[in-house]
């Protein structure tokens, strides 16, 4: 997951985080969490498509899969291994 | 036209590395710094703790530092958002940011880029960063335009409920850039010149 929260960082441009400060359940888009906005959401699935050739097919799922690092890591697992 | 109930309050300009605070060289970075180290450098010098700031595009962070020195220690933090206003202009509109943009297009198109392929979104951020919903307008010209940047801003400080706005100039292309932002309100502070075409040009031409 390190490795995910530093793709994150470097699509996002958060130049004033660490991997190491965002916790594996940080909530990604509440204030309380890591506090990203509509594009970062845009950005983030560019970053699927990129790093991990996934698309997002239902965007209804989006709440779910960028609910944390860890939900993204899951779901990047999960669908790297349906397409081995 | 000219206000006589108008006047320049404080000026801020940023060329060559350099930062002007009401005529006086405030800061100087090194003249090797490339626009992005220089405007990150500038950041860590006058605000900090606006990780937002990193997700601009140049034209945004530069208007924005220029913004953020001009507006310290001035009476605008005391007036309410809609009492505040903005008029900027610049040469090549946001083409800096839109050629960027268009370089990820056969790639993958970039959101972060899209939301700054606007001029006036400087002004957004400017407005976010400071709480600002007074009138604001963006002008394209090949030139920085004193006649209109005195005449218009006076308008609107006499005919709407604007009591400050920020006029002036924000350019960026590639390497090259500037940024001359005027602070003009319907109040004098004693020192404050009225506005006119003729005050704005002689504060612009200053060190340049």
């Amino acid at each position: 997951m390190s490795d995910l929260k530093a793709q994150i960082i470097e699509q996002l441009n958060l130049q004033e985080i660490t991997p190491e400060s965002i916790g594996n359940d940080q909530t990604l888009f509440s204030k309380d969490g890591l506090g990203l906005d509509s594009i970062d959401a845009l950005e983030l699935i560019v970053l699927l498509q990129q790093h991990y050739n996934i698309r997002i097919a239902n965007p209804e799922e989006g709440p779910k899969i960028f609910h944390s690092v860890r939900s993204m890591a899951e779901y990047i697992t999960a669908n790297q291994t349906a397409k081995a | 036209m000219n206000s006589e109930s108008a006047y320049i309050t404080g000026s801020c300009i940023i060329r060559r590395n350099q930062v002007y605070l009401n005529g006086s060289l405030l800061w100087e970075a090194g003249q090797e710094l490339e626009l992005p180290e220089f405007l990150r450098a500038g950041y860590d010098r006058f605000s900090g703790q606006y990780p937002k700031f990193h997700k601009m595009d140049a034209l945004s962070k530069l208007g924005w530092l220029a913004a953020e020195i001009l507006l310290k220690d001035t009476r605008v933090a005391s007036l309410q958002p809609e009492q505040v206003g903005m008029v900027l202009s610049n040469r090549s509109s946001s083409l800096d940011t839109d050629l960027r943009y268009y370089a990820t297009v056969k790639d993958f198109a970039s959101p972060a880029l899209f939301v700054y392929t606007l001029p006036n979104i400087v002004m957004g951020e400017i407005s976010i960063r400071h709480g600002f919903k007074g009138e604001n307008t963006f002008f394209v010209s090949d030139a920085f335009d004193t006649a209109l940047m005195s005449s218009y801003p006076a308008q609107l400080l006499a005919v709407t409920p604007l009591q400050a706005c920020i006029c002036g100039w924000v350019e960026v292309m590639e390497q090259q850039y500037e940024a001359a932002l005027f602070l003009v309100e319907n109040k004098s502070d004693g020192m404050a010149e009225p506005l006119t075409a003729a005050a704005l040009s002689s504060l612009y031409q200053t060190n340049k």
